[in-house]
C-alpha cells in the first residue's frame, strides 16, 4: 500500500467528504487513513500509480461516484520543439521523452504536490529510480532543441539543485545529499547522461539531479518542460503521462515535443490516445459469477474511467495495471461493488484430507503428550554462536539478516538448548518435544538445500535411561524396530551417548549432555535427549 | 440454616490428619508447649494448626515482639564473665593494686576497664584512694551474682515478660557495647474458636482407627464399619501441568480441520525454494520490490535448478510478452534471477507447484490447502517477526468464479471465529480480481485485516497448467488469528517458548 496526502480544502472543492463518499472510497479499494482539518491521507494500491496525485485521484473517484464517468480526454497541441537522444549513453539508460505544459499556476502548495507525485512515481513505478527518473524545468530558462546524451562524469560541470557552487558530475555523487543517495544507480556507468539545451547549458544529470539555475520550479513558473528518461520506454512514458495529465488537471495545456531516440525513431510525445482492449461479456460474467447485460457492463466500466463500445474497451493511457481482460473484469467487479457480490460455495464435491506426513507427525505428538511432554515451536533460524560448536558442519547462511538469527538450523537440538537456557528459572522437571524441519546442504536437491523432518524429545533433569524408555515406547507404539549403537559425540558424556539405528541406518542420536556443554549454555540442570530423523517413516 | 454442633464436630474430627490429631489434645497450651508435649517439631505443629485454621478450629495470629538476646560481646562475657566480675576476681586474689597494675593484669581493653570501674564504683563495691583500688564489700557480697549477670543468663527472653529489676538491668546493659541486642520477631500464637474449644483436649485415640490411604492391604482386609479419614476437599493442592501441543500447532490443526471438512486436500513442500516458484511462477516481475534482499532471506551462495523446460519457457513468455492475450510485463526475463534460493515468503509457492503438477492431467478439478511457516527479513519486536504462518488454498475448476471465492473465504473465516466477514478490492501481482478479507473482531468490536485472495491471473495459470482454468486462490497470514484467539498482543510471545506460559496457556473450548 502507498499512502498519499492531499490538501483537504482543495480535495473537497472537487469531492465533498460525506459518510457515503467515504464508504465509496473504501469500496474503490482505497481508504481514508487519516483526516485532519488541513489534510486527507489516503491509502492507494501500488498497481494504481495514476492515483498518486490528487488530480488523478479526483479524476478516478469522480468517475466512480458517477459525477463524470467514462474516459477523460485531454487536448494535445504540437509545440514544434525537438528532443534528440544521442550516443554515447550508459548501458540501458537510453530512452528519453519530454513535452511542454503551459499555463500552470504554481504556488507553494502546487510545488509540494508536484514533488510528491514525482517522488511517489520514482519510488514505485520507477523502482526507486532504477527504471527511470522524472524532471521538470521552467520553460523560459531553456532553449530548444534539447539534447539528451552521455558525458564523461569529470567533464560535466554544473551547479546542482540547492548547492552553493559548480562541481563536476562525479563530485555530485560524493558531495550532494541526493547524489550520495542515488550514487549506487550510476556506479558502473562510463558516461553520465545529461540534458543540454541549444546554448550548451547543462539542465540536469538524470536520474540524479537537476541544475539549480534552469531546473528549479518556483512560484513564478507558469510553463514547464517535463521529461522522463530511463531503461524501459513503456514504463517511463506511463510515468510521464501520469504527471502531465495531473498538470493538465491543474489547468495546464499539453504541447507535444518530437522525441528522437538514439536509434533514430521519431515520436511525437505524448500520444494520449487510449489503448484498445477486447472484452468478452461472457468471460466477465463467468469469472465474477454474475449475469450482467452489455449496457450494465458499459456503465460499470465508465465508473472505472473506461469507454466501452461493442466488445472493445478504451483504456486510459495513464493506467499501468491493465495487462489483460481480467484486469477490466476486476474493474467491473469493483464498480458493481464487492459488497453486493453474494458469496456462494459451489457444489463441487471433493474429499478432503491431510497429508500422510502430517497424520504421522500428529500421532507421534499424541504419544509424547501422553508421556507428559510439552510441545515447543522454535525458530528455523539460529544464531552464530549457537552453531559454531557444530564443527565440520557446512553452515547455511541467509543474506543480510536484520537480527542475530542468520543460519538455517542444522538440528532441533540447537533451538532446544536455547529454550532450556531461557527457561532455567521456570519450574522443573521440564519435558519438551518438537517436530520440525532441519536443513542440510545437499546437491541432489534442486535448491541445493535438503530438508528433513526431525523429532527432538528432551527432558531435564533426566538421564539416559529415561530417554531410552521414551525412545523404546515410541518405536514399540508404532511397531518399528530400533536399536542403539555406542558412539562418541562432541557435547555428550562418553559412554552415555548412542546412535539410533532403524532398518540398518543411523537415524538419530540419544544421550546425556556433557556438563561442559550445559555450562556453555548457562544451563544448571542435567539434560538427556533424543533427536531422530522422521523422513524414513513419513514417506 | 442451623447445624447441629456435634455433627459438625464429628465431621471435622473425621477429617483430621494424623498430625492434627496429635496436636488436638494439647490445643489449650502454647505452641512451644504443644511441641514439647506432642513431640512434633515446630514446622509440623504449625502446619497442623494451619490445617485446623482452614477447618475453623483455630485462629492463627502473628504479632511483632521485641526479644532480647545476647550481642557478640554478651556471648563472650556469658562464657568468660563480665569485665566487672573479672576485675573483682583479680582484686580479690591480689589485694590492693594500683590503677596501672590492675589495668595491666586484667587484660581488659581501655573501654572495658573504664566501664567496669564505673559499674563497681556505682555499686559501692570499690573505691579509689591515692591511685590504688580498694574493695569495700564482704566476700559474700562480692560473690553474689549481680543483676546484670543474672539477666544475661536468662536470655533470650521477650521484653514484655521482664520484671522491673530486669528491665533496669536491660537499660544498664543497653548502654554498653554489644552485650545485648533487641530483635523484633514475628511471634505466632493462636486462639481457639468455639468449635476449637469443643475439640481441644479431646483424646482422639479412637480416631487413630480412621484409615488414611487405601492400600492393597486395606482392600484385602476391608470389613464393614471401618472408616476413612475425611479429606478437606477445599484445601489447596500443589499445581501440576501435563503435556500438550504448542498453541500455534493447535490453531494450525484447527484450521486444517476446517479445510478438510470443506473437502480440501493438503499440499506440502519445502521451506527453502527457488525464486522461480516463489515469484516468477506467480507472475511477480523480477524487479518487484518484494524480491529485494532487504525483505527476503536469500540463501548465501546457492543457485537452484529450474523445473522442466516447458514450464520455464512458458513462465518466461508470460513475463516478457504475455500469454493468452496478456501484454506481459515487457522486459527481458532472466533465468539467473529465477534460480536464486530463498526461504519462502509465502506458501503460495506450494499452490504454484501443485498447479504445475496438474499439467498434462486431464481432470484438473481439485481443492487444495496448506498451512505453513513463511519468512521475511524483519527485525524482532512486538509487532514484527521474521517467521509467520500462512494458510493457502486453491480451487481448480472450470466452473468456479469470484462469488465462489468469497463463499469459501466467508465459510472458512466464520468457522475460524469471525462474526462477520467483508471484502475490499486489493492488489496482488498474481491474482485478478483481487480481494482483501476483513473480519469483525467480537472482542475489540473492530474490523481487522485478515489477508488477501483472488483468482489467479491467466499469466500464472496458463504457463503452469498448460491451459486456462479458473483457479481461486488465497493466502492470508495466520498469526493474527492465533494472536486474537489467545489474547496475545506481543508477536514474540508466539515464538518465545516460555515453558511456564505454555503450561498455563488456556485453550478455548469451541
Amino acid at each position: 500500500m502507498a499512502s498519499v496526502k492531499f490538501p483537504r480544502k482543495e480535495f473537497e472543492k472537487n469531492i465533498k467528504l460525506t459518510k457515503e463518499i467515504e464508504d465509496k472510497i473504501n469500496l474503490f479499494g482505497t481508504h481514508v487513513e487519516s483526516l485532519t482539518d488541513s489534510e486527507i491521507e489516503i491509502e492507494v494500491l501500488p498497481n494504481r500509480p495514476d492515483l498518486f496525485s490528487m488530480q488523478g485521484y479526483v479524476r478516478a473517484i469522480s468517475a466512480f461516484i458517477g459525477k463524470s464517468p467514462g474516459l477523460k480526454k485531454y487536448t494535445v497541441s504540437s509545440s514544434g520543439e525537438k528532443l534528440i537522444v544521442k550516443k554515447p549513453l550508459p548501458k540501458n539508460w537510453v530512452y528519453a521523452y519530454a513535452c511542454i505544459v503551459k499555463g500552470v499556476k504554481f504556488d507553494n502548495e502546487r510545488i509540494k504536490e508536484v514533488i510528491q507525485i514525482q517522488e511517489k512515481l520514482g519510488a514505485t513505478l520507477l523502482r526507486n529510480r532504477k527504471k527511470g527518473g522524472i524532471g521538470l524545468y521552467p520553460l523560459d530558462k531553456i532553449s530548444f532543441p534539447i539534447t539528451f546524451k552521455g558525458m564523461n562524469p569529470d567533464e560535466i560541470m554544473f551547479r546542482p539543485l540547492e548547492y552553493p557552487e559548480i562541481i563536476t558530475g562525479r563530485q555530485v555523487l560524493a558531495r550532494h545529499p541526493t547524489g550520495r543517495e542515488y550514487a549506487h544507480l550510476v556506479s558502473d556507468w562510463d558516461v553520465f547522461p545529461v540534458f543540454v539545451d541549444s546554448k550548451g547549458v547543462i539542465m540536469s544529470m538524470p536520474p540524479i539531479i537537476n541544475a539549480h539555475e534552469v531546473g528549479k520550479i518556483d512560484e513564478n513558473t507558469k510553463n514547464v518542460f517535463v521529461e522522463c528518461t530511463g531503461t524501459d520506454p513503456n514504463v517511463i512514458k506511463k510515468a510521464l503521462i501520469i504527471l502531465l495529465t495531473a498538470l493538465a488537471e491543474m489547468g495546464g495545456k499539453i504541447h507535444s515535443i518530437e522525441c528522437t531516440q538514439q536509434d533514430g525513431e521519431k515520436e511525437s510525445f505524448p500520444d494520449l490516445s487510449p489503448e484498445k482492449m477486447k472484452l468478452s461479456l461472457d468471460n466477465a460474467n463467468k469469472l465474477i459469477g454474475l449475469d450482467l447485460k452489455e449496457n450494465e457492463v458499459e456503465r460499470f466500466l465508465a465508473k472505472m474511467g473506461h469507454d466501452y463500445k461493442k466488445g472493445t474497451v478504451s483504456v486510459a493511457p495513464w493506467r499501468t495495471d491493465v495487462l489483460h481482460e481480467v484486469d477490466l473484469i476486476e474493474d467491473i467487479a469493483i464498480a458493481y461493488g464487492y459488497d453486493k457480490i453474494q458469496p456462494e460455495i459451489p457444489k463441487v464435491s471433493t474429499i478432503g484430507g491431510e497429508s500422510r506426513a502430517s497424520q504421522i507427525k500428529s500421532k507421534i505428538a499424541e504419544a509424547l503428550i501422553g508421556l507428559g511432554f510439552l510441545e515447543i515451536s522454535s525458530y528455523h533460524l539460529v544464531k552464530e554462536d549457537e552453531i559454531k560448536r557444530n564443527k565440520g558442519l557446512e553452515k547455511i547462511e541467509v543474506e543480510d539478516s536484520k537480527t542475530e538469527y542468520k543460519y538455517l538450523r542444522p538440528s532441533l537440538l540447537v533451538p532446544a538448548l536455547r529454550i532450556f537456557s531461557e527457561n532455567k528459572d521456570n519450574e522443573y522437571p521440564q519435558k519438551i518435544f518438537e517436530i520440525g524441519t532441519v536443513f542440510l546442504k545437499d546437491n541432489k536437491i534442486e535448491t541445493g538445500i535438503g530438508e528433513s523432518s526431525h523429532l527432538i524429545v528432551a527432558s531435564s533433569p533426566a538421564n539416559f535411561t529415561e530417554l531410552k524408555q521414551v525412545l523404546e515406547y515410541l518405536f514399540r507404539s508404532f511397531g518399528i524396530k530400533c536399536s542403539l549403537k555406542e558412539s562418541v559425540k562432541d557435547g555428550f558424556i562418553e559412554g552415555r551417548v548412542g546412535e539410533v539405528i532403524s532398518n540398518g541406518k543411523s537415524i538419530g542420536v540419544i544421550g546425556e549432555m556433557h556438563p561442559e556443554t550445559l555450562r556453555e549454555w548457562g544451563i544448571k540442570m542435567p539434560i538427556a535427549f533424543l533427536e531422530i530423523n522422521l523422513d524414513p517413516f513419513l514417506a | 440454616m442451623e447445624k447441629k454442633p456435634s455433627s459438625d464436630l464429628e465431621k471435622i474430627t473425621d477429617m483430621l490428619s494424623p498430625m492434627e490429631r496429635k496436636v488436638v489434645p494439647y490445643l489449650k497450651y502454647s505452641i512451644e508447649e504443644i511441641e514439647k508435649k506432642s513431640g512434633l517439631d515446630n514446622v509440623s505443629v504449625m502446619r497442623a494448626l494451619r490445617f485446623m485454621e482452614n477447618k475453623g478450629l483455630v485462629k492463627i495470629k502473628a504479632t511483632e515482639q521485641a526479644v532480647i538476646d545476647l550481642g557478640t560481646n554478651g556471648i563472650y562475657y556469658k562464657k568468660h564473665h563480665l569485665p566487672e566480675r573479672q576485675l573483682l576476681t583479680l582484686l580479690e586474689s591480689h589485694g590492693n593494686l594500683s590503677l596501672e597494675e590492675t589495668k595491666k593484669l586484667s587484660k581488659l581493653s581501655d573501654n572495658e576497664f573504664k566501664v567496669a570501674l564505673g559499674v563497681l564504683k556505682n555499686k559501692a563495691l570499690l573505691s579509689i584512694s591515692n591511685g590504688r583500688l580498694l574493695l569495700n564489700a564482704s566476700k559474700e557480697e562480692l560473690m553474689k551474682k549481680s543483676l546484670e549477670e543474672q539477666f544475661i543468663e536468662i536470655l533470650p527472653i521477650e521484653q514484655s515478660k521482664l520484671s522491673p529489676e530486669y528491665l533496669h538491668a536491660l537499660e544498664q546493659l543497653k548502654k554498653r557495647k554489644d552485650i545485648v541486642q533487641v530483635n523484633v520477631v514475628n511471634l505466632v500464637s493462636f486462639s481457639l474458636t468455639s468449635l476449637g474449644h469443643e475439640i481441644a483436649g479431646k483424646d482422639l485415640a479412637y480416631a487413630s482407627n480412621l484409615i488414611e490411604e487405601v492400600s492393597p492391604e486395606v482392600i484385602r482386609a476391608w470389613s464393614k464399619g471401618k472408616k476413612f479419614r475425611k479429606y478437606d476437599i477445599q484445601a489447596a493442592v500443589p499445581k501440576i501441568s501435563g503435556g500438550k501441543r504448542h498453541f500455534v500447532n493447535i490453531s494450525i490443526n484447527r484450521a486444517k480441520r476446517i479445510w478438510m471438512d470443506l473437502g480440501f486436500q493438503e499440499m506440502q513442500g519445502p521451506l527453502v525454494d527457488s525464486s522461480f516458484w516463489v515469484f516468477d511462477a506467480l507472475f511477480t516481475p523480477q524487479d518487484h520490490p518484494a524480491r529485494e534482499m532487504q525483505d527476503t532471506f536469500f540463501i548465501k551462495g546457492e543457485k537452484g535448478k529450474l523445473p522442466s523446460s516447458d514450464v520455464v519457457k512458458d513462465v518466461k513468455k508470460a513475463h516478457e510478452s504475455g500469454v493468452s492475450g496478456s501484454k506481459g510485463w515487457r522486459y527481458s526475463w532472466k533465468e539467473e534471477e529465477a534460480r536464486k534460493v530463498l526461504l519462502r515468503t509465502h506458501t503460495t509457492c506450494l499452490s504454484a507447484r501443485t498447479l504445475a503438477s496438474l499439467r498434462g492431467i486431464k481432470n484438473k478439478t481439485g481443492k487444495y490447502f496448506s498451512v505453513g511457516k513463511c519468512f521475511r527479513n524483519e527485525t524482532l519486536d512486538w509487532s514484527h517477526g521474521f517467521e509467520f504462518n500462512q494458510t493457502d488454498g486453491i480451487v481448480v475448476s472450470k466452473d468456479t468464479n469470484f462469488r465462489n471465492l468469497l463463499g469459501y473465504l466467508k465459510e472458512f473465516f466464520t468457522k475460524m471465529g469471525f462474526a462477520e466477514i467483508k471484502f475490499i478490492p486489493s492488489f496482488f501481482a498474481y491474482t485478478e480480481p483481487s480481494v482483501e478479507i476483513y473480519g469483525f473482531h467480537k472482542g475489540n468490536k473492530k474490523w481487522i485485516e485478515i489477508g488477501g485472495a483472488g483468482i489467479f491471473r491467466p499469466e500464472v495459470v496458463v504457463p503452469l497448467l498448460g491451459e486456462y482454468v479458473p483457479v481461486l486462490a488465497w493466502g492470508p497470514g495466520f498469526d493474527r488469528v492465533i494472536m486474537d484467539r489467545y489474547g496475545i498482543t506481543d508477536l514474540r510471545e508466539m515464538y518465545e517458548n516460555d515453558i511456564q506460559r505454555l503450561r498455563e496457556k488456556k485453550e478455548a473450548l469451541d
